[in-house]
């Protein structure tokens, strides 16, 4: 398949790249309606729908965004299309908005939205960027549809609303609780490597499929991802950036921990030679400062002191050792 | 120097304490509870407390054959079949103690690898699930020898209950909890044995009770504060199970520390949550934050701390 056709994006996003199963993007929409299969097809379709078209318009506005403040951008394009689904979905469906609840607005934060815009739709054009939406999209509705059936088989008896279990059979009501989500979304992905594995034992070649990328971000020169197109896209800004924050990052460090340092030193020393330091009170005030204040001020120091103090001083040092 | 010397590298003093060894005293010493089950609520006691055990052998069993490494010989999966055939009301149906069975060692054991490697006590891991999976079928104690309710449920509606029943444990409840005597057998033997000592069990007991004179709403009223001790699953947790070697603190003062943390979640839950038992919920609880206790009360090593040596 060719790189960014249609095909191959809608390939990536249902399997190859499957959001839910595969980079465990939006967890909490997944785990959270999932309690029936309607509820799961209900909100992957949401999603998709937003995600498609604010795909669409970001790759469209991609060279007018400023790089500065894309973020906002995103989310005032993604904030518009969820609340004209809420609105939409609240005239023609009241059910589903009501049972969907607050993961409807929700979905402006939903990261795999945002991290669709960031990673592909700013760096490509609008056809690829919209089936990479609906890739997405189907892919993530395809999963929460798979959990919500599970779910609501196991924990109700029913499938879309229907029926499908004996009347012996006794709901596992944990199942439509938040740790039945936990358990089926776990059991679920093992799963996947489970065939992902099985299929590596038998020569196929598995690399592309399941773990989205090979998983070695560090030697991966990939140019489809969109992580390494990201990389070269502001490469020479990046340098610059890290830099400078290295060498700030370098100077805080030192600084807190020579500070941390001095401060249990001083106490220690305090706390453990308090006879000695009844002696004399320049030695007491001498403890309670910095070492490295000590250092430079005990040449000035023993110009002044008397020999006496002096040799105080240095048992002092001794005992400490 | 005719002798020949035996060069090894250490430990050269080996203890003949073993995993089976521990296990099985553990079943031993659950066996006063058990035998005063099947006695008290007829053979179908029996009849689920062999289903339990049976379920979770062959579980481990079946996983053995998959990992190719057979770890039934230890007894462990015994302990925790018969650890969570106990903490079930003797009217579950079958099936749903044998699920309990196979989530207690798939789950919460088998998958986070095995023996030793369980963040959780499996038994009353699978017990929180049966509660939750199935609240009907866990708080249906009425048995043909028992119809009301459990001396837990009934103290908290406020209703008066006799004491020496729940010593001897001719009460309503789950098949191992009931009785006060058979558990303080097994406790002792236990005890007597080395397997466990009393800074769980104690700090346990004893911050639950001064949580219940502090909260309870009685004030230091022997008769409430009897009942709560000798009801629902109290000693059984305390003695059997807050002591797991596996998800109890290794470190003395945390495992004081884990005892007070087990006996005020206990009191939260019984004064002021929905249900009148809360035994499990508080272990389980307890069990998450055991690495956090371990953290905060590593000992100090041997020459390390200490006063300053004085002149």
């Amino acid at each position: 398949m060719k790189e960014n056709s249609a095909l191959e994006r809608l390939y990536n996003g249902i399997a190859k790249e499957n959001p839910t199963f595969v980079l465990m993007l939006g967890m909490c929409p997944t785990l959270a309606v999932t309690t029936s299969a309607i509820n799961g097809l209900g909100m992957g379709l949401t999603t998709a729908v937003v995600l498609t078209l604010s795909n669409l318009i970001i790759s469209l506005l991609r060279k007018v965004i400023p790089d500065k403040v894309r973020i906002p951008a995103f989310i005032v394009i993604i904030a518009s299309f969820v609340t004209i689904v809420q609105l939409l979905l609240e005239g023609y469906l009241p059910d589903l908005n009501e049972a969907l609840g607050v993961y409807i607005p929700l979905i402006v934060v939903n990261c795999i939205i945002l991290g669709r815009a960031e990673a592909y739709a700013y760096t490509h054009g609008p056809v690829s960027s919209l089936f990479d939406g609906i890739g997405m999209g189907l892919g993530f509705t395809v999963a929460l549809t798979c959990i919500g059936m599970v779910r609501e088989l196991l924990g109700g008896g029913k499938l879309f609303g229907f029926t499908v279990m004996p009347d012996s059979f006794t709901p596992i009501v944990i199942f439509v609780l938040a740790p039945g989500a936990f358990f089926v979304l776990a059991m679920l992905s093992a799963l996947q490597n489970f065939v992902k594995i099985q299929g590596e034992k038998r020569g196929m070649d598995m690399s592309k499929i399941g773990s989205g990328c090979g998983h070695d971000c560090l030697h991966c020169m990939d140019e489809s991802c969109a992580d390494n197109q990201n990389k070269a896209f502001s490469e020479d800004d990046d340098k610059e950036e890290t830099e400078e924050e290295t060498e700030e990052e370098a100077e805080k460090e030192t600084e807190d921990v020579t500070e941390e340092e001095t401060e249990e030193e001083a106490k220690e020393e305090t706390e453990e030679v308090p006879k000695a330091v009844e002696n004399s009170k320049k030695g007491k005030k001498k403890k309670k400062e910095t070492p490295e204040t000590e250092k430079r001020t005990r040449g000035e120091e023993k110009q002044k002191e008397t020999e006496e103090d002096n040799i105080e001083l240095i048992d002092l040092d001794e005992e400490d050792e | 120097m005719d002798e020949l010397l035996k060069v090894s590298s250490n430990p050269h003093v080996r203890s003949k304490v073993n995993t089976m060894g521990i296990m099985f005293a553990v079943v031993l010493a659950l066996l006063p509870a058990a035998g005063f089950g099947i006695y008290n609520f007829g053979v179908r006691a029996l009849f689920i407390i062999l289903v339990t055990v049976a379920s979770t052998v062959l579980t481990e069993f079946l996983f053995g054959l998959y990992k190719k490494k057979q770890t039934i010989s230890d007894l462990s999966a015994v302990v925790t079949g018969l650890l969570l055939a106990l903490n079930l009301p003797v009217s579950i149906p079958w099936w749903a103690a044998a699920m309990g069975g196979v989530f207690a060692i798939l789950v919460v054991k088998c998958l986070f690898g095995g023996l030793g490697q369980n963040f959780m006590n499996p038994a009353l891991a699978a017990r929180c699930f049966l509660l939750i999976s199935f609240p009907a079928l866990m708080t249906n104690f009425a048995t043909d020898a028992y119809t009301g309710a459990t001396p837990l449920a009934a103290l908290k509606a406020g209703e008066e209950v006799n004491i020496l029943d729940m010593v001897i444990g001719k009460t309503a409840g789950t098949i191992g909890e009931t009785s006060l005597i058979a558990i303080v057998i097994g406790a002792c033997i236990l005890l007597l044995l080395g397997i466990i000592d009393l800074r769980i069990p104690g700090s346990y007991i004893v911050s639950f009770v001064i949580f219940l004179i502090l909260f309870g709403g009685h004030g230091i009223n022997p008769a409430y504060l009897a009942a709560q001790l000798a009801g629902g699953g109290l000693m059984l947790g305390a003695f059997f199970m807050a002591t797991d070697y596996v998800t109890r603190p290794i470190t003395p003062k945390g495992q004081y520390l884990y005892g007070i943390v087990l006996g005020i979640l206990t009191g939260i839950f019984r004064v002021f949550g929905s249900n009148a038992e809360g035994v499990s919920y508080a272990i389980i609880l307890g069990n998450l934050l055991v690495p956090l206790i371990e953290n905060i009360t590593v000992p100090k090593a041997f020459g390390k701390g200490g006063g300053r040596y004085e002149k």
